[in-house]
């Protein structure tokens, strides 16, 4: 049998994918490695050496990113986290009678491009004309320059990217909670557990994959956040709000492809560094229901 | 009956093919930021004319329009007419490679001498004029002024003075629209003619990395205007979110007194609030220290470049003629009203802005300096932002200024620019 299957699947078969994914993926990515030290156009490159890193090092518009990144994938992953599991389970009770439509709604963020939900937070935040500070006002508060005040404006930034995201946490979350096996609620019923009990002691421990799932994707994608933040405030006041990928396209767009590409490389060893040992030690705990 | 459809078609083609060749088309590539009625215009009346039509061609602008620019310009697949910028930019995108060199040409003979070093490098020159000049200046709204009892103020304390007064009577004394994050370079870019006035030399200076902002007093002086703006309190409390277009809103109806601006808004004003709107608007140059030398900063028209490497280099170049021609000026300028003087030889400005008007003495006494970023090929990306740093308080005068020319010498080097 299996000398059979040898003869059918030669491993050739896999040589057009694998020269597909060589040539369109690691190479430009081992490529990049040797070109983040160079300074290059389109037509010419010249060795530079750790020029770039120093330069990247050395200027606070380049090294604000690593901190603004940072505290942003952090706090948007975890407030996805939590967030998304309290609606998760309240969203996959069967006393609530509504929770279809409430599940679409809070699912539809999703739909949206987030140009236009950046936009649209833009005009909402803005601190004459928009809509929050306008309300604010009303019950007599003086609203801050959201997206202005250099102080708040990346947490702004932050609270968008987690009102767009904590849809697809929670979706997550319910697929999790809904696995978990009916059993294990009526033991804790009959040994006379509350709700809370229910929660604490069985979804909470049991929906830990889909947990470890919610963190993963949200931290990478926190790292990598661009849109959001090119069309709220193009990483402004200053560079107060400026994360890795949008400094990697200020730098490209000013013609410095060495410095960007540079970026880019940082960007790949940094979300390596912190999502793989994340990823295996969140997962060694992982228990099959 | 099968070879004489053969023939039949092929007959066919053959005048299709002479009537594509009979037509004269030149493509001109512009950004899509840029108002082109002037050069849409001038490009009909050739047709009308010449028989050569115009095809224009967008792109996107900023930063991400050069990037595009650059990739068409490598893979050769630029139109025949490519509308960039003159100045500092030109050198980025290599132009001795790619743009006909009108360096002894007849096409410039007519161009005044002053805009040549703006389309020049290595002392070879490239480009014509694609329009009419601008100034950098402080844009006023007169009537307030007339209210307030306010007149034209000729040193930078006299402004300060006038601010204060329209802040005391409740008005935002100068606009601020940081929304749209290069507004906020008006104020130090502006200030060139008062730098240039203290230090001739700075622009030489600071392309061979001898001078500094951080450390020349007129350079420091620049960021200490920005500086104090803010400390005065002057700008509406919205600045880093407030966007241009309000900010003319603001200057129109007298909420506002004076913005820091380009003379093209009074197009902008022009098109959207009418003439009455436009003809309330004054200009004055950023003043300095000396009332008796009180000039002006000229941003030099766009240029047009000839693509070496297109199907049509001797039609563009022959076009590029016709549009220089006081015909095509005329033509251009009645469909696109000139915010500044054109910088052709022989071209009277008739129908203009009120504000315009209020430029001319400038010129006149020639009390103006061409921009720093049209004779230094120096300029970082990150100006804006370090403008909005120093402007609201995030950074003093002199971090501010250093960080200026730290991004100046991250750019030269990435450029890879002698010297540095």
């Amino acid at each position: 049998m299996t000398r059979a299957m040898k003869k059918l699947y030669s491993p050739w078969f896999l040589v057009p994918v694998g020269a597909i994914f060589f040539v369109l993926f690691l190479l430009p990515t081992l490529m990049s490695f040797f070109f983040s030290m160079t300074t290059w156009t389109l037509t010419y490159w010249k060795f530079t050496g750790f020029d770039n890193l120093r330069m990247f090092f050395r200027e606070i518009s380049l090294r604000i990113s690593f901190k603004n990144t940072l505290i942003y994938s952090v706090l948007t992953c975890g407030f996805k986290v939590v967030l998304g599991l309290i609606f998760g389970a309240i969203l996959s009770s069967h006393m609530l009678k509504t929770r279809h439509f409430l599940r679409s709604v809070l699912f539809f963020p999703n739909l949206i491009s987030t140009l236009a939900v950046g936009l649209t937070f833009k005009s909402l935040m803005h601190p004459t004309r928009g809509l929050i500070n306008a309300m604010l006002r009303g019950i007599g508060i003086a609203g801050p320059d959201w997206l202005g005040n250099h102080n708040i404006a990346l947490y702004s930034i932050i609270g968008i990217d987690v009102w767009k995201g904590v849809g697809i946490a929670t979706v997550i979350y319910i697929s999790g909670i809904l696995s978990i096996p009916e059993q294990y609620y009526e033991a804790l019923s009959i040994d006379g557990g509350s709700t809370w009990d229910k929660f604490i002691h069985i979804t909470v421990p049991l929906c830990r994959p889909a947990r470890n799932s919610v963190i993963i994707l949200a931290f990478i994608g926190g790292m990598r956040t661009f849109d959001l933040v090119w069309v709220t405030t193009k990483g402004g006041p200053g560079f107060y709000t400026d994360l890795l990928a949008s400094v990697i396209y200020k730098q490209y767009c000013a013609g410095y492809y060495g410095l960007a590409t540079l970026g880019n490389v940082l960007m790949l060893l940094l979300i390596c560094a912190l999502a793989y040992p994340l990823y295996f030690y969140i997962t060694r705990k992982e228990v099959d229901l | 009956m099968k070879k004489l459809f053969a023939l039949l078609l092929l007959v066919c083609m053959c005048f299709s093919f002479s009537a594509v060749a009979e037509e004269k088309v030149v493509t001109l590539m512009i950004d899509n930021a840029t108002s082109y009625a002037g050069i849409e215009a001038a490009g009909k009346w050739i047709e009308e004319t010449y028989g050569i039509r115009l095809e224009i061609q967008f792109r996107p602008g900023g930063a991400e329009g050069e990037n595009y620019v650059r990739t068409l310009l490598a893979a050769g697949e630029m139109a025949d007419l490519c509308y960039f910028n003159a100045g500092a930019l030109l050198a980025t995108i290599n132009p001795a490679e790619f743009f006909v060199d009108l360096t002894g040409d007849e096409l410039i003979a007519n161009v005044s001498e002053s805009y040549y070093p703006c389309v020049s490098v290595d002392g070879k020159i490239y480009g014509i004029p694609a329009g009419s000049s601008f100034c950098g200046s402080w844009l006023y709204n007169k009537a307030v002024y007339a209210e307030l009892g306010l007149e034209v103020p000729h040193t930078w304390a006299d402004l300060m003075e006038n601010c204060q007064k329209a802040k005391d009577a409740g008005k935002t004394a100068v606009i601020a629209s940081f929304g749209d994050d290069w507004t906020s370079q008006l104020i130090l870019l502006a200030d060139y003619y008062n730098l240039e006035a203290g230090n001739p030399n700075f622009a030489a200076d600071f392309d061979a990395n001898k001078a500094k902002y951080a450390t020349d007093p007129y350079g420091l002086k620049s960021f200490q205007k920005m500086e104090e703006v803010y400390q005065k309190g002057f700008m509406n409390a919205d600045y880093n979110t407030n966007t241009y277009d309000y900010a003319l809103e603001m200057l129109v109806n007298g909420d506002g007194v004076h913005y820091p601006m380009l003379t093209n808004a009074l197009t902008n004003i022009y098109t959207a609030y009418g003439q009455e709107a436009v003809d309330n608007i004054g200009v004055f140059g950023q003043p300095g220290d000396d009332p008796d030398n009180h000039g002006i900063t000229v941003w030099m028209p766009n240029a047009i470049y000839i693509f070496k490497n297109g199907a049509n280099v001797d039609l563009a170049k022959e076009w590029c003629g016709y549009f220089l021609s006081p015909e095509g000026i005329e033509a251009y300028a009645a469909a696109s009203k000139p915010e500044g003087p054109f910088v052709v030889k022989g071209v009277e400005l008739t129908d203009v802005y009120a504000g315009v008007q209020e430029m001319m003495p400038y010129f006149d006494e020639g009390k103006t300096t061409a921009a720093l970023e049209f004779v230094s090929s120096v300029k970082g990306p990150n100006s804006p932002q370090i403008c909005i740093e120093c402007l609201s308080g995030l950074r003093s005068a002199e971090e501010a200024a250093a960080e200026y020319d730290a991004d100046a010498e991250k750019q030269a080097k990435q450029l890879g620019l002698a010297g540095w």
